[in-house]
């Protein structure tokens, strides 16, 4: 999605009232429907980070702001919340925070592996100003004290709809990074605590089969774009071609839908 | 009555063995406790500065969850989570001014004025089923087993919570009598342990658990008896190190009280989850011929 | 000690009144609360004589003692002293002054990974409580 098409996306087709905020302490006027992130493109901000998937999931937008009069710090994502009048707001791209490394090989899936990663998580005071600030409404010091006790289900499902915004440690006292925790905690309930799925592990079969690899071998002979000029070459327009006429799960699909295209669907009791 | 539970931080994974042999003896005497559905961890050590409110929230929030769910008795299995939350509570009763200032902080909170009592698994079966019916309860009397008695700090120190007295406390030597085994006075069943030391300044931690170790097995006893999950580490688990440190120490087995008790009640050897336990923890116990006939 | 009008921190002083909310200087220097210190073979001052160096303001010698970082916190002193005093107060008083300038006794991604493994929780939380900043 380019910049320039985006900011015309902004405007809007009717009439709207113009309402001021302040980004960052400069107030604009904008028009009162749009969302934040909307709002800074009509504002002339261009991004470059801070926005990605524009659909509430990918957490690149976390945005901070107060209202006047009150002492409340208001958190929402700038693809999500619209603007509201008087309100002054800065987007937290990015925030920096302790991502440990460990060996996914090496771990056994026990609640001393997540201890041995992150001791600081031990830190915690219980002041649950992460889960107020935290734009999914997920209790984050919730979770920090179910893995705390190594309860790695519970961390599980609790800190599910996390979207790695990080706004949550931001506002720790402790200092921890309590989203980079419950990441590692639910692969490990992933790998460790719930059924493997069968048809998924039948496909990774296949792949290791080779059951893909001419099908691959044909989309690599495609070539790739012209590596000075950046122009589409002929085998990658048939890429493309081909990428969109792929079969997906449209939009009005049933609860169990099945791919007809041979590649997409590998019969449990056929290859 | 409902008997609220809190279990803390260590009692679901490392010190799943004080839970369960406590929960199921408490059943076998009666008593079912209601786990409390949320709770964080208290901090396991109280704050000890005048101008230090925020490690108070932590204790606060447990006790809110209590009153939350409607009740009006919260216990703790875990010495020094019965420390730092019964001190919390004390604040919140008595010290206005800060309970304001914490109720103010904790807006997403119900208010909390120390409506809830917090005891200890220890206190609770002392004063509210006696040793006389414990005692009556035990199927499978401990005979043979010298217990000395290990008390740490945390439940008889500040003496503004102690559930027994500070100095010459006496709970564990009825209980040790109840479950019909043969109590081992020692002088060091109060000394401390050295706590956190244990991370941070572990020479120092163990120096002082191989006093403990050492006076106990002077006196001729077999085993320990104790109820914090942290002193079970320092003496127990950590004690091929302790022995180390000073020469002529014999292991000695370290139990929790719940442990003990729930054999002595004829409870199933698997509530004992004695894996968690140090190793020559089980051995002493078929030894003396106590688990076959558990 | 050197006890001159130069080396007492009446500052200090009053803040370890402030933080820790006991009359030391109403310790007699009895003495009860070093013998029964169970940390007393690791300790440099024993805590009588932090008492005295609190009474006479000595916040250099005190900031760089041992004791109050091997101190366990167990009350033992507390529950004899004759005064009243409770010492592990104190004792907090004199870590709180080093850990508010955000420095800390334990740094929790140095400690050894067995023990991460081993120690019980709460061995962490009450460690990094009176450890950390
Ligand atoms: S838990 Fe933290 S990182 Fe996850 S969505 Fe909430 S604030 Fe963002
Ligand atoms: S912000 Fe940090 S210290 Fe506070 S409750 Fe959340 S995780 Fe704990
Ligand atoms: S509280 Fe500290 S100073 Fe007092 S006896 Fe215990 S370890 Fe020693
Ligand atoms: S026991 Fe009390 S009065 Fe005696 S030296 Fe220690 S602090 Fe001072
Ligand atoms: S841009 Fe992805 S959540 Fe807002």
């Amino acid at each position: 999605m380019s910049d320039t098409a985006t900011v015309e996306n902004a405007t809007p087709k009717v009439e709207a009232k113009l309402i001021p905020i302040y980004i960052m302490g400069k107030m604009y006027e904008v028009p009162e429907t749009l969302t934040i992130m909307k709002a800074m493109e009509y504002a002339g901000y261009k991004y470059v980070r801070g926005a990605g998937c524009r659909g509430g999931v990918c957490g690149a937008c976390a945005t901070v702001y107060r209202k006047p009069g009150d002492y409340h710090i208001r958190v929402g994502l700038a693809c999500q919340t619209v603007v509201e009048p008087d309100m002054y707001l800065t987007q937290i791209p990015f925030y920096p925070a302790n991502r440990a490394k460990y060996d996914w090989e090496q771990i056994k899936g026990e609640c001393e592996e997540v201890y041995e990663a992150y001791p600081e998580l031990f830190r915690c005071l219980a002041c649950n100003a992460c889960t107020k600030v935290c734009p999914m409404e997920i209790p984050v010091m919730d979770y920090v004290s179910a893995i705390k006790r190594g309860d790695i289900e519970k961390a599980n499902e609790l800190s599910f709809d996390c979207i790695q915004c990080g706004l949550c440690s931001t506002r720790c006292m402790a200092e921890m990074a309590q989203y980079h925790i419950a990441q590692m905690v639910r692969r490990i309930h992933g790998r460790f605590h719930t059924p493997q799925s069968k048809h998924c592990e039948e496909q990774v079969a296949a792949i290791k089969d080779g059951y893909y690899d001419d099908a691959l071998a044909e989309l690599k002979a495609l070539g790739t774009m012209d590596p000075t000029t950046y122009e589409e070459t002929p085998g990658i327009k048939k890429l493309i071609e081909l990428y969109q006429a792929r079969e997906g799960e449209p939009h009005t699909a049933e609860e169990f839908w099945t791919p007809e295209s041979d590649y997409a669907l590998l019969k449990s009791n056929g290859k | 009555m409902k008997l609220g539970y809190y279990p803390g931080c260590t009692l679901k994974t490392k010190a799943i063995n004080l839970e369960v042999s406590a929960v199921k003896s408490l059943e076998a005497l009666g008593v079912e406790v209601e786990e409390l559905e949320r709770w964080n961890c208290c901090g396991a050590v109280y704050s000890l500065a005048d101008d230090d409110l925020v490690h108070l929230l932590a204790p606060v929030r447990d006790l809110i969850r209590a009153k939350d769910q409607g009740l009006d008795k919260v216990m703790t299995l875990c010495s020094m989570c019965y420390n730092t939350i019964a001190r919390a509570n004390l604040l919140m009763r008595k010290d206005e001014e800060k309970r304001d200032a914490i109720n103010n902080f904790l807006e997403e909170e119900t208010d909390y004025f120390g409506e809830v009592d917090v005891v200890h698994y220890l206190q609770f079966v002392r004063d509210d089923i006696g040793w006389d019916k414990v005692a009556a309860a035990v199927k499978n009397p401990l005979k043979d087993l010298k217990v000395g008695p290990y008390y740490g700090c945390t439940l008889t120190k500040p003496g503004e919570i102690k559930i027994d007295d500070s100095i010459e406390p006496v709970s564990f030597k009825n209980l040790i009598e109840a479950i019909g085994a043969e109590y081992v006075a020692y002088p060091d069943a109060e000394t401390c342990c050295g706590s956190y030391q244990i991370i941070g300044n572990p020479e120092a931690a163990l120096k002082t658990t191989a006093t403990i170790v050492e006076s106990a097995e002077k006196r001729g006893a077999d085993a320990l008896i104790l109820s914090c999950p942290l002193c079970e580490y320092n003496i127990g688990r950590r004690q091929a190190d302790v022995r180390g440190l000073r020469e002529g120490l014999e292991p000695l087995p370290v139990f929790y009280f719940t442990q003990l008790l729930a054999i002595a009640l004829g409870l199933d050897i698997d509530t004992l989850h004695l894996d968690r336990n140090m190793p020559e923890a089980q051995k002493l116990l078929e030894d003396k011929g106590i688990l076959a006939t558990a | 000690m050197l006890v001159t009008e130069r080396t007492i921190d009446r500052e200090f002083v009053e803040r370890m009144l402030e933080v820790s909310g006991q009359p030391f200087k109403q310790c007699m220097q009895c003495g009860t609360c070093s013998v029964v210190c169970p940390m007393q073979e690791s300790t440099q001052l024993t805590p009588r004589q932090v008492m005295h160096h609190l009474q006479w303001g000595q916040k250099e010698a005190l900031m760089n003692t041992n004791t109050p970082w091997i101190c366990a916190s167990c009350h033992t002193c507390e529950v004899r002293c004759p005064r009243g005093i409770d010492v592990p107060k104190l004792m907090e008083a004199l870590r709180l002054q080093i850990l508010r300038e955000n420095k800390n006794f334990v740094e929790p991604f140095q400690i050894d990974k067995e023990q991460l493994k081993e120690a019980p929780q709460l061995a962490f939380v009450s460690s990094f409580r009176k450890h950390t900043s």
